[in-house]
């Protein structure tokens, strides 16, 4: 997957753990917190959902890198880049 | 082999049971009785739906709000506002001799209310809100601190504690006379900040979204399943026997039926149990009238009374009952959307605090004479604070501890569980974990809630 892809697979994570948010203009390289009402919580179902769909493991000391969507679509294009989009 | 195998199909099971399911694990939710819902279950009698527990679905906000407990219920659970379907309540009463408090769903109101009844005391009840602690900052030992004494040192007209205190225990101590102030500000934001709902069509719309969306994710079910044994080798659980004696293994286990109940299950428990199992039950008499409550004057929600200055919250040490202090529901008393239009009847219900043991030693006969009788007594004393609606009732029914006790299988018929809370959910084995009312967080939502964070704490973290 491309970043642009992973970033598009994140928005639809975010959409179905956080439906009530809108997501039209949330802003990259803003930390998620600041923009949107998630809690800690949510962020285990970021990680989650990441696991359910694609497999990929992101160990508990590594939760920080997700903490805005430009971060995490840094930290996950390595590990995703062999991988189809669905 | 299952991942997990979760004892109980009440709230809590069920909502744990979603989120392991929804991550794919192999999940087992296994229910002695031979329906879901636990506590908070529904049944039909003479032609006429009855909820066992629901009263009122705490912790509503509008719509659109992203915040609290319900909504990150919903959110955790894959579920939207709608499939819930919440009506607000139109308005609820603290009662007390000559003087009472309307409250609503949030605080405006009561915070009126206390201005105008006791304006002495509104900036100490302000401050008071100041210092309630938020759900994620409840830590076991800011847990538990006397909310009597938080109060005393806060307040300082005795009767305006009484009353602030009565609902929030009716819905949610487990400890006799005081309160955890964690509870308290659990059950404070659950019903002051936060409010009363109901569904329509009652808890068993909250039930059949809950195993549905269980079953859908691939989670299996099994009534008429009651564990009778836990495996344990070493220090872990390896699996459980069930009363027809058939063998289930599992990785953990997760327990709703109760702390004390759970320890007994485990084969490497051989001395008693010295914790505590909760006191607390209660009676519940309902009453189906010829009309809606409103046609004879009464709109409140949810009442709570109580008939002298002080408030009792203990077990009743001489009777079967204790009806000095109760709650009155009124279930057409809600904003039901005009689609819905009303509820087939009129209903009032009553909750008294009873005994267990005195109610469980009674011959057959002498249970069915005692139940009508306190049914007339709850009523009698209800009556002191709503429109004498004895004149309307077509039907009648009427519950008491022993009827707890024998479809929840919870110790005393205990309602809210034992007085010590295990808020971290971990037991003596590393892969046994509690869940709902022993966890600490009681009620419709606090279940829910309290099953999916032991499900994420310890269930899907590896
Ligand atoms: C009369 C009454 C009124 C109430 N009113 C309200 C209200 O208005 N609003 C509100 O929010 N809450 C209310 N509650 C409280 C609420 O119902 C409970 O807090 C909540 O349902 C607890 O859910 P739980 O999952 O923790 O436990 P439970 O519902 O007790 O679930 C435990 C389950 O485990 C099963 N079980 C036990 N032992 C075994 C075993 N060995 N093997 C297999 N299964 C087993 C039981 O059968 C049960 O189904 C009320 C409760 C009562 C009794």
């Amino acid at each position: 997957m491309t970043s642009s892809e992973i970033r598009e697979e994140i928005l639809d994570i975010l959409e179905n753990i956080a439906p009530d948010e809108d997501l039209s203009d949330l802003t990259d390289d803003v930390a998620f917190v600041d923009q949107l009402e998630l809690d800690s919580m949510d962020f285990l179902d970021i990680v989650m959902e990441l696991r359910k769909r694609h497999r990929v493991q992101i160990p508990e000391e590594d939760y920080t890198e997700l903490a805005s969507m430009a971060s995490t679509v840094a930290y996950l294009t390595p590990l995703m880049k062999d991988m189809q989009k669905a | 082999m299952y991942d997990t195998i979760i004892i109980g199909a009440g709230m809590s099971g069920l909502a744990a049971g979603i989120r392991l399911a929804y991550f794919d694990q192999r999940v087992c939710i296994l229910e002695r009785h031979t329906t879901i819902g636990g506590l908070n279950s529904f049944y039909r009698l003479g032609g006429r739906d009855y909820d066992v527990g629901l009263h009122a679905v705490t912790n509503y906000v509008p719509q659109g709000t992203k915040r609290g407990p319900l909504a990150r219920a919903l959110k955790q659970l894959r579920f939207t506002r709608d499939d819930f379907a919440l009506a607000p309540q139109i308005g609820s009463r603290i009662a007390f001799p000559g003087v009472h408090l309307d409250f609503g769903n949030g605080i405006d109101l009561l915070e009126s209310e206390v201005a105008s009844k006791f304006p002495a005391q509104v900036d100490n009840f302000r401050r008071l809100l100041a210092r309630l602690i938020e759900y994620d900052d409840l830590d076991q030992e800011s847990f538990e601190i006397s909310a009597r004494d938080v109060l005393n040192d806060t307040l300082s007209d005795p009767l305006l504690i009484e009353m602030l205190l009565c609902p929030l225990m009716w819905y949610g101590n487990a400890r006799e006379h005081d309160m955890d102030f964690g509870q308290f500000c659990i059950m404070f934001r659950s019903i002051f900040l936060e409010g009363f709902s109901r569904p329509f069509a009652g808890v068993r719309l909250i039930l059949k979204n809950l195993v549905r969306k269980f079953r859908a994710l691939g989670g299996e079910l099994k009534l008429r399943s009651g564990v009778e044994r836990i495996h344990v080798e070493g220090d872990q659980a390896v699996g459980v026997v069930l009363d027809n004696g058939e063998e289930l293994e599992g990785r953990r286990i997760l327990s709703s039926a109760g702390l004390v109940e759970t320890l007994r299950l485990c084969d490497d428990v051989t001395e008693p149990i010295d914790q505590q199992a909760g006191r607390l039950s209660f009676c519940e008499a309902i009453s189906v009238l010829d009309r809606e409550p409103q046609k004879l004057g009464y709109d409140r929600t949810i009442l709570f009374f109580n008939d002298s200055e002080t408030f009792h919250w203990k077990k009743p040490d001489e009777l079967l009952c204790d009806v000095r202090t109760g709650v009155i529901c009124s279930p057409n008393n809600y904003a039901y959307d005009p689609a819905d239009g009303q509820l087939p009847d009129g209903v009032m219900r009553m909750t008294a605090l009873a005994d267990f043991d005195r109610w469980s030693h009674l011959s057959e006969e002498a249970y069915r004479l005692e139940k009508l009788r306190w049914y007339d007594r709850i009523v009698a004393s209800a009556v002191q604070f709503v429109p004498d609606f004895r004149g309307h009732v077509v039907e009648t029914d009427m519950f008491t501890p022993r009827t707890i006790r024998r479809f929840t299988w919870h110790d005393n018929g205990a309602v809210y569980g034992a007085p010590e809370k295990r808020l971290n959910g971990t037991t003596h084995l590393r892969n046994l974990f509690l869940c709902g009312t022993d966890q600490g967080f009681v009620g419709i939502i606090g279940s829910i809630v309290s099953g999916i964070s032991i499900a994420n704490q310890h269930c899907l973290r590896e």
